[in-house]
Parts: structure tokens; C-alpha cells; sequence
């Protein structure tokens, strides 16, 4: 249990992952959820647990794309968007890099439109 | 009040890959009446809103952008892009809600004039919903779109989060409302709000063909024979999705149209306004099968992305 961690993501978040009861709507609504590992009702779980080194080695946050089906229908108004945030940001902020922008193909980089690459650029980079 | 005066902020992306949502949205607003005014030295909304309570610095753009908008002397803002309407939209509650962040950023942007929210931000849907009304709308039509069947996509921004929506976040209405008004037979289909895959076409771009199988599939079991979008980036990825499914699964094709393109042939303006040489799925091919364009070629025809 890592106390810090925990704080941490509430602060970043604004978000109190106690309200969860676990009822899995979240992942339910995820059109990403056959792409995590972990499922966003377990991200709360792992959260609140304060389980970090499982959280950041996950891919779950990695593959969010901040859509907000979880949110909207959430029966308890956590934002679960804001959690995956708090836990990517944790990373980001020390410089580790999800994506380098250099990475992305050339060709891919002329075709891309703006909020692809600014949007994802700020999602996946400190 | 100038009623049919209105603030525009265009955005990245409309400047450049989304021509084929611009062009034929001004030329549609010229049409019904609207003036609008581009605001000067607008600059990048951040196309994604910050999730993080203490990440201010990324409030500063879309927030500026609203100040422009003021300064200009406008009370409202129109905006096409999906991406850009969320990022100022929510900036701006975040003006009117949280007055400890607002006078941070205020206080932070000492050389602009204090901004509280004031600005109202509209998407060109709600514009049209709003200020004109589906029946009078309707009356504008001349070439009615008759006998095309096309699904509304509405992706996630127009709708999410909550209290930023343009329509009822589980049942929206307002696209096939617009559709009907333009003749056109809307198909409802239930994956019509779910995400494209969104910006993962930058760190996960092997998952967006998934993302567009959904999509698509849905849509086209439906009898849906075009999907209509609001996003350049949902036109992106459900693109480039397409082609691997066409290359990859045998799926038939789909063509994607902007919403605009669609207003502006319905209100009679020459097709060469819609810029399909910039659309996936050869529409221009659709609508002359259909009858809606002549089989002319179009002045900007090569290079198509089909």
C-alpha cells in the first residue's frame, strides 16, 4: 500500500476513488476495454489499494482515449477519465515518455490532423 | 442584438486537412443569412481538454481564445470542429464555476481584460436547431436529399462530458433531426456515440481498424449506405480504419460525409464547395448514383483519399 501514491492521484484527479462500490458500468461502456489488461472498474480497485507499480506498468491508462462512456453513466459521478489522467501524468511528469513524437512516421506525421497529433502528443508525452 | 452575427473560431485543423468541413459550412452560413466573424489571432485550443486539477497552463489557450472572441464584441462563439468545441467549452465553465482557478488564470494573463465565461460556445448544430429551426431549415432545402440513407456518427465530444453536451448525452436527436430536415432518411444505429479510437491513432494505431469494424458494421446492418461525421479526427480514423477493413476483410465501403457538405448541397450550392477530393470512401461516386450531383467531374477531383 503506497499512501503516497494514493494521495497523490486524488489530488491530481480531484477525484475520491472510495465512492466506487465496483459495480463494473465502466467497463461495461469501455469501447477500449478489449485492449487493457487491467479493466477501468479494477484501475479504481488498484487505485485505492495504492498498488502504483501494478498501475503504471499497465496498459490500461496507455490505451484510454478519454472518450467518457465510463463517466456518463457512472452511477456514482466518478470521473474515471481524471483517474487515468492522475496515473499517466504520474509518469509523464518524470519524463518518461509514452510515445516519442520522433517514432511516429514521417508520412504519418504529414496525414495526421492537428488534433491527432496535438492531442496525443499531450496524452502520451510529459 | 445582432442575431445573425456570430463569432467564429475555426481551429487547426479546419485550416488544413479539414477543408471539406470548412468550406462548405461557410458557404452554407452565407447562404441562410449569417455573418460571421473569424476571431483575429486566434491560436490552438489544445484539442484536448486537461484532466489533471492542478494543470492550469493548458486553460490559457482556449481561454484566450474566448477573450478574442469578447473583445471582437461577440456574446457567442461558433465553432465546427468537435475537438476544439469541447476544449473551449469546457474552459469556459471552468471560467464561470471555479473562481479560485479563474482568478489564477486571470491574474496570470495580466495583459488581457478579466474574463468570467461570458462567451456563449455553440456548435454549428445547435446553431442551426436553434437560431433557424428545423422547419424553416427545411424550407431552405432545394435539392432535397431523397432516398439517402445515411447514419448520424456523433463520436464523444459533442456529448461528453454532461454538461457540455449539444443534445441528450444517451439519445441524442439533433443530427437525424437535421438530416430529416434536409430530406435525407436518417438510420439510428447504437454505436453512434461510441468512440473511434480518438487520438490512439497516435500511440495505438494497430487498434483502430477494431474501433471502425464496430462502427461501421453497425451502421451498414442497419441499412445505413453513408456515415455522417462532425470530427475531422472520427473522419481520420474511421478512414483509415476503412481501407484496412476494404483491404483486409472484404467490407464492402462506406462513404463518410461531413455534415456541412451535406447542408450545402441540400441548399443547392455548387458541389465544387464540399471538397470531396478530400473525403474517404468516394462519396462523390455515391451521390452521383444517386442523383444528388451530376457525374461531371469536379475542378478539384485528384488525389482523392477512396
Amino acid at each position: 500500500m503506497d499512501g503516497e501514491f494514493v494521495n497523490k492521484i486524488k489530488e491530481l484527479s480531484g477525484e475520491n476513488p472510495q465512492l466506487c462500490y465496483q459495480c463494473g458500468m465502466c467497463s461495461g461502456n469501455c469501447p477500449a476495454a478489449s485492449h487493457m489488461d487491467f479493466s477501468p472498474r479494477q484501475v479504481i480497485e488498484l487505485a485505492r489499494l495504492g498498488l502504483h507499480e501494478e498501475l503504471v506498468s499497465s496498459k490500461t491508462v496507455w490505451v484510454c482515449a478519454s472518450c467518457m462512456a465510463c463517466m456518463v453513466d457512472c452511477p456514482r459521478g466518478f470521473d474515471l477519465s481524471k483517474l487515468m489522467e492522475a496515473i499517466r501524468l504520474l509518469a509523464l511528469r518524470k519524463r518518461a515518455d509514452h510515445v516519442k513524437p520522433e517514432d511516429v512516421p514521417v508520412e504519418e506525421r504529414a496525414d495526421l490532423p492537428q488534433i491527432a497529433m496535438v492531442g496525443g502528443l499531450r496524452k502520451f508525452t510529459g | 442584438m445582432d442575431t445573425m452575427k456570430l463569432a467564429y473560431y475555426p481551429g487547426c485543423t479546419l485550416k488544413t486537412k479539414a477543408a471539406n468541413l470548412e468550406e462548405p459550412a461557410l458557404a452554407s452560413l452565407e447562404a441562410l443569412g449569417f455573418r460571421l466573424d473569424e476571431i483575429d489571432r486566434w491560436n490552438c485550443c489544445g484539442a484536448v481538454y486537461s484532466l489533471a486539477d492542478d494543470d492550469l497552463i493548458h486553460q490559457v489557450a482556449p481561454v484566450r481564445n474566448l477573450i478574442r472572441a469578447r473583445q471582437q464584441g461577440n456574446d457567442r462563439v461558433v465553432i465546427l470542429c468537435s475537438f476544439c468545441l469541447n476544449a473551449l467549452k469546457r474552459a469556459n465553465l471552468l471560467m464561470k464555476g471555479d473562481a479560485e482557478k479563474r482568478d489564477t488564470l486571470n491574474r496570470f494573463m495580466d495583459e488581457e481584460p478579466e474574463y468570467t465565461g461570458e462567451v456563449r460556445v455553440l456548435h454549428l448544430l445547435e446553431v442551426l436547431r436553434d437560431d433557424i429551426g428545423w422547419e424553416t431549415l427545411s424550407k431552405k432545402v432545394k435539392q432535397p436529399l431523397r432516398g439517402l440513407k445515411l447514419a448520424p456518427y456523433y463520436g464523444c465530444t459533442l456529448l461528453r462530458p454532461r454538461e457540455v453536451a449539444i443534445d441528450n448525452v444517451e439519445n441524442p436527436s439533433v443530427m437525424q433531426d437535421f438530416l430529416a430536415a434536409l430530406g435525407a432518411t436518417p438510420v439510428e444505429f447504437p454505436e453512434s456515440t461510441r468512440c473511434c479510437g480518438s487520438y490512439q491513432v497516435v500511440g495505438n494505431p494497430g487498434d483502430i481498424p477494431g474501433y471502425a469494424r464496430d462502427i461501421l458494421r453497425s451502421a451498414g446492418r442497419r441499412g445505413a449506405e453513408g456515415l455522417v461525421l462532425t470530427c475531422p479526427l472520427c473522419d481520420y480514423d474511421l478512414g483509415k480504419g476503412q481501407q484496412e477493413l476494404v483491404k483486409k476483410e472484404g467490407f464492402p465501403g462506406m462513404p463518410l460525409f461531413y455534415f456541412t457538405q451535406l447542408l450545402a448541397l441540400a441548399l443547392g450550392l455548387d458541389p465544387a464547395v464540399c471538397r470531396f477530393d478530400l473525403n474517404f470512401g468516394d462519396p462523390e461516386a455515391f451521390l452521383q448514383e444517386k442523383g444528388v450531383i451530376s457525374a461531371e467531374p469536379t475542378p478539384q477531383k485528384t488525389g482523392g483519399k477512396a
